[in-house]
């Protein structure tokens, strides 16, 4: 029988090997999926991983892996903070929707004036749209003591009500001809977040992605902040003893994530999506929450666990056209990544052995 | 007594890195009180374990009435008429009396019938209960009460007793030791865990010392001296902390009619709490468990704030303060609870160390943390408080009880606190471990701190204590000087048996 | 606006419709939080479960061999979780959030090719006598079998927690996993089981959603209802008789919002859509005053080796 024992201290080494032993098991599991898909296993791993990066077409792919990614590892940075203290934003999708449509708004407010302070208006727009959107839990915790999952949660469904009225109402192109959407921002060049290098896919949001790493690896280990962050994760007890405010804690947590999903829909809308529809969030508040956790909550391993998903994002939509594998599988094959990960993290802090049947 | 009951043989059981029993063999007789003694950690935990049926021996046999007995699980025991009182009670709060004591019995009676059956057993063996009363809200005594009417109503034949003292006042102790003398009159063998030298010599018949895991020896408790029992516990001359007596200062620390409602949801509020703790002086106060010790920790360390002028340090108001502020005037706190409360049980001791430290030690700046002073400040401490481990970097969990709580008291004491208050100091720790830290509060007094220590063991109070006050209810009662209590005297301080009756045998 | 189009009985009937799957769902998770267990996936078990339905049934033909498959599928699905939790000792949270994403990607990737897809209807069931009740009748006796199943489960949760040791037990480990393992129970086991049922529970509740409630096949058809049965359990302080009232209270605040909708209204479509969420928001704050209620060990690991 196998028997689970608690190691004295967590490992180091299995701490950086469980996201890649979790990555192995899920192409695996993957690609068994795909071949009773019917699709070669080999060849439709090889597309999500390999084809985006190396194949001719590469000069192509690369560059949106900065697209995808650089939302990815916004939202989940600021999510990994509050998860460290175990306080749970799974809203992001409603702080990253409200974020845009503010943002936007703001920008769209001052068509067709063109001026430079436009787009950091935009900026500070997007990130108090989600910022505001983090703190109704945020407060509501504080305040009354509710559950902060639920209601961020609850929150995205009432944000995509909002972006449906925004986008067939108040942010509607009037020169649209009736059709829901704003105006494409990137006709508005005040407006437009474009790639600061042509065709390189570096527009602002990967600069503030960047950014949010590293801020948020020195907040971590070495600020006094940071520290309590991860004390309350480990022990809230403790942290109280230290002296740790747990609703200002909440409080900046959630706003920091709120306000991070809220920048990264903006730098979304205004540049890769182009305007306000109805459907224009695809999920990453949901993905960013994989994306943490498979970086171990950690800025760099977020950074890395970031470019990993936009590959899958890239590769899967290869594969799609290519091979005719669904989307839905790709969704799946990102779940799994997921689950496999919290499966082996277990070897982080136990230890595995073959016993004989121990009672009770 | 009528020949043996149970018998083990040979009983061994390892753990990774440690052999928690070897080679235990001894016999209780039926009707006997039999005495397990030993210190923290010397296996007698993982004996019982085996034989309530917790735990798989690796080796070695039991045999009860003469069949070969092995319990694979806990019911399989309580069938063979095996019973046991917990230490950390295995009681469920939220639920009443009836349905805890029904949840230990294999097939319990309709709900109104057991709860008939456990007014009439608590009364016939003199520990009155209310069946339809939530556990949560019953005292340390009553929970305990719970736990022996659930395995008297099962006729145990051998009824296991793990420290049942440790959360009771000596007239608690002394009702209770007269139902289990009834019990052995019955013919209810009693095998009894302690480290408590003088309850086993009032109470036992025979005793089993155990040392790291193996037998060292057996006496018969009444014919030996607590002295002779001690050193066979503990396998060497034990250390007596010493005073050197400094002299008693101006006030610290003033409480003012302090009450505040408990935040714990079966917790104790506070009631008007008055005292006053000056410079070198060890202020010990007594109490059965849960009469607010953690509640008064809260209020001191500041987790808990109180109203207005309810605590004053040396003529600064401090009621509406955090810890740090507390800290940074000198007021330090080391709870109960080492892991998760004390300490972070995942983090390393550097990181343990700023936990509390990063105030005085200065070991931040504008909010950033330097990492090399901590190492610095861990290190002293590990030197210093003599705490055994490969290095500062190891997480707190890896630490034995002991060095965890000798780690814990350490960063504290060289903080250089004015007054300082520590809750159940050495609590689970072993003998030598406790000696050194009671002899670090004493120096840390005579250097002219004021200490407070919230502790269960009278001895310990006894022993270090300038004054003496104890918690009953969240009250505490009149302050008296240490020396010249009788048990008689600190036992009403305590409560008295609160109101519970004595068994008429 | 035409309020004359919205028919006091049909309201009432479809207020049943709207409730059973939140019943279902929340119900189960009642039990899986009295176990002591927080599982944050019902969202994804009932979007597995409404597809594993809706798939049997349309290639059996069967609705009853569909929802038994729901059930199937809910349950299997949890299996992972409790795999996660139970063996692995996962964070509780995060494998929830893992087990709704899991779900919601399964459950389109076997949708492929059903969308569009009508399923055969499911069975009245009037029961005699009292469905001719005027009002009453029409409104409480004239569902399909399920609603009465939801119905009497709800019934015998709240006995078996209330009267047996089962139940009994079962508490025992929400409260306190270290106590009932010292009393030899075996709580690993006893969680999956809870676990299990809870996953169950779910999948039934999404197949309601999608064999008879809407009855059709749409990816993330569920649209938060998982999520709104975790707050019901939240709002009925783990009483089962308030779950009930609660998926009424929910199901009622849907269909009005519905019928407003199709009336006209002058309160805009998307201001009715959110109000369920909205609700919900409102409610969970008036009761987390008041949570003295909850299993003690909810949510916590057990490693009977620490």
């Amino acid at each position: 029988m196998i028997k689970l024992e608690k190691r004295p201290q967590p490992s180091k080494a299995w701490t950086y090997l469980t996201p890649l032993l979790a990555v192995a098991l899920t192409m695996i599991v993957g690609g068994a999926l795909f071949a009773s898909l019917g699709k070669d296993p080999v060849v439709a791993i090889k597309t999500i991983f390999w084809e985006p990066l190396f194949s001719e077409f590469a000069f192509y792919y690369r560059p949106q892996l900065l697209v995808k990614g650089a939302p990815l590892v916004l939202i989940a940075i600021g999510l990994s903070l509050g998860f460290r203290a175990g306080i749970w934003n799974i809203g992001a999708e409603g702080q990253y929707i409200m974020g845009a449509i503010v943002g936007a708004g703001v920008g769209l407010a001052f068509y067709p004036m063109e001026a430079f302070y436009i787009f950091p208006l935009m900026v500070i727009a997007g990130a108090l749209g989600g910022w505001i959107w983090a703190m109704i839990p945020a407060f509501l915790k504080v305040r009354f003591g509710t559950n902060e999952i639920l209601v961020s949660l609850m929150l995205v469904y009432v944000a995509e009500q909002l972006l449906a009225s925004a986008s067939l109402g108040l942010l509607r192109n009037p020169d649209g001809h009736g059709f829901p959407g704003s105006r494409n921002l990137r006709d508005y060049a005040s407006a437009h977040n474009g790639d600061l290098i042509a065709n390189t896919g570096m527009h602002w949001g990967v600069v503030a992605a960047l950014i949010a790493v590293i801020f948020a690896y020195v907040l971590l280990n070495r600020h006094m902040l940071g520290f309590h962050i991860r004390l309350t994760g480990e022990a809230p007890r403790a942290a109280k003893f230290a002296g740790v405010n747990p609703s200002r804690l909440i409080l900046i947590c959630l706003g920091a994530s709120g306000a991070l999903a809220g920048v990264a829909g903006l730098f979304e809308v205004s540049g890769p999506a182009g305007q306000v529809s109805i459907d224009f969030n695809v999920g990453y508040g949901f993905t960013a929450i994989i994306v943490a956790f498979l970086g171990r909550l950690h800025p760099v391993g977020i950074l890395l666990a970031g470019a990993l998903m936009a590959l899958t994002y890239i590769g899967g939509e290869i594969a799609q056209s290519k091979l005719g594998l669904p989307a839905a599988a790709i969704q799946l094959f990102q779940g799994m990544l997921l689950f496999f990960l919290l499966t082996v993290d277990v070897l982080t802090n136990f230890r595995i052995r073959l016993a004989k049947r121990e009672v009770a | 007594m009528t020949g043996a009951l149970l018998k083990l043989n040979g009983l061994t059981k390892a753990y990774p890195g440690v052999v928690a029993n070897n080679n235990v063999s001894f016999e209780i007789g039926k009707g006997e009180v039999h005495a397990l003694l030993g210190e923290n950690g010397a296996g007698k935990s993982t004996l019982v374990k085996m034989i309530y049926g917790l735990v798989k021996p690796d080796n070695g046999t039991m045999v009860m009435n003469g069949q070969e007995y092995v319990p694979v699980k806990p019911s399989a025991a309580r069938q063979a008429g095996v019973a046991m009182v917990f230490q950390h009670f295995s009681l469920f709060d939220a639920l009443n009396v009836a349905e805890n004591i029904a949840l230990g019995m294999e097939n319990p009676p309709k709900m109104r019938d057991l709860a008939a059956r456990i007014k009439e057993v608590s009364e016939t063996y003199g520990l009155p209960l209310d069946p339809y009363r939530t556990v949560g809200d019953l005292s340390a005594g009553e929970r305990q009460r719970v736990e022996i009417i659930r395995c008297l109503l099962q006729d145990p034949s051998l009824l296991i007793m793990d420290e049942p003292t440790s959360v009771l006042t000596p007239q608690e102790v002394d009702i209770l030791f007269e139902t289990l003398r009834k019990l052995s009159a019955e013919g209810t063998a009693i095998l009894y865990i302690s480290h408590k030298l003088e309850e086993i010599r009032t109470l036992c018949d025979n005793a089993t010392i155990l040392r790291l895991g193996e037998v060292v020896g057996d006496c018969i408790p009444r014919e030996t001296t607590a002295r002779d029992m001690a050193e066979m516990m503990v396998g060497s001359k034990l250390h007596v902390p010493e005073r050197t007596g400094g002299d008693i200062g101006p006030v610290l620390l003033e409480l003012n009619d302090l009450s505040v409602p408990s935040p714990a949801e079966f917790g104790t509020a506070l009631k008007g709490i008055r005292m006053e703790v000056r410079s070198g002086e060890i202020l010990g106060i007594g109490g059965v468990a849960g009469n607010g010790q953690d509640e008064l920790l809260g209020a001191l360390s500041g987790e808990l704030l109180t109203k207005a002028g309810t605590i004053v340090l040396e003529g600064d108001d401090v009621s509406q303060m955090g810890p740090v502020g507390r800290r940074k005037l000198g007021l330090l706190t080391a709870p109960e609870e080492r892991l998760g409360h004390a300490a972070a049980p995942d983090m390393s001791l550097i990181e343990n160390a700023v936990l509390t430290g990063s105030v005085r030690e200065d070991l931040e700046k504008n909010g950033f943390l330097k990492w090399g002073k901590a190492r610095t400040f861990a290190e002293t401490i590990i030197e210093k408080f003599d705490v055994r481990t490969p290095g500062p970097g190891n997480a707190a969990r890896s630490l034995s009880g002991g060095n965890l709580q000798k780690f814990v008291i350490g960063r504290e004491v060289l903080q250089r606190p004015d007054v300082l208050v520590v809750n159940q100091p050495t609590w689970g720790v072993d003998a030598a471990a406790a000696a050194d830290i009671r002899q670090s509060l004493l120096d840390l007094a005579a250097a002219g701190a004021a200490i407070i220590c919230i502790s269960q063991d009278l001895d310990e109070l006894m022993e270090i204590s300038d004054h003496f006050a104890a918690l009953n209810e969240g009250r505490l009662s009149e302050i008296r000087p240490a020396k010249g209590l009788t048990v008689d005297e600190i036992g009403l301080m305590m409560g008295g048996a609160h109101g519970m009756e004595v068994a008429h045998v | 606006m035409d309020f004359s189009s919205i028919n006091p009985v049909l309201l009432l009937a479809s207020l049943i419709v709207a409730a059973t799957p939140l019943l279902l769902a929340a119900i189960g998770e009642l039990v899986v939080e009295k176990a002591g267990v927080l599982n944050l996936g019902v969202e994804g078990m009932m979007i597995t479960g409404a597809i594993c339905g809706f798939a049997i049934a349309v290639n059996t033909g069967s609705p009853v061999v569909g929802l038994l498959a729901a059930a199937v599928g809910g349950a299997v699905l949890s299996m992972l979780f409790a795999l996660l939790t139970q063996y692995a000792l996962a964070n509780q949270v995060a494998s929830g959030l893992a087990l709704t994403l899991f779900g919601l990607g399964l459950s389109s990737l076997i949708g492929q090719g059903y969308q569009g897809v009508k399923p055969p209807s499911f069975p009245r069931f009037d029961i005699p006598v009292l469905s001719d009740i005027p009002f009453l009748g029409p409104v409480l006796f004239t569902q399909d079998f399920i609603v009465y199943l939801a119905f009497f489960l709800t019934l015998g949760v709240w006995a078996v927690l209330k009267y047996s040791r089962a139940g009994l037990i079962l508490r025992a480990v929400g409260e306190s996993h270290d106590a009932a393992h010292a009393l030899g129970y075996k709580v690993v086991r006893i969680r999956v089981l809870a676990i299990l049922f809870g996953g169950a529970c779910a999948g039934m509740g999404g197949a309601y959603i999608s064999l008879i409630r809407v009855p059709q096949w749409t990816e993330g058809m569920t649209a938060g209802i998982g999520w709104i049965a975790l707050a019901l359990v939240v709002f009925a302080s783990w009483k089962p008789w308030r779950v009930l009232l609660g998926a009424c209270l929910f199901g009622g605040i849907n269909v009005l919002q519905l019928n407003l909708q199709a009336a006209g209204i002058a309160i805009p479509v998307e201001i009715l859509a959110m109000s369920p969420y909205v609700i919900t928001i409102v409610v969970l704050v008036i009761m987390s005053a008041d949570r003295s209620r909850a299993p003690a060990s909810l949510g916590k690991v057990f490693h009977a080796g620490s």
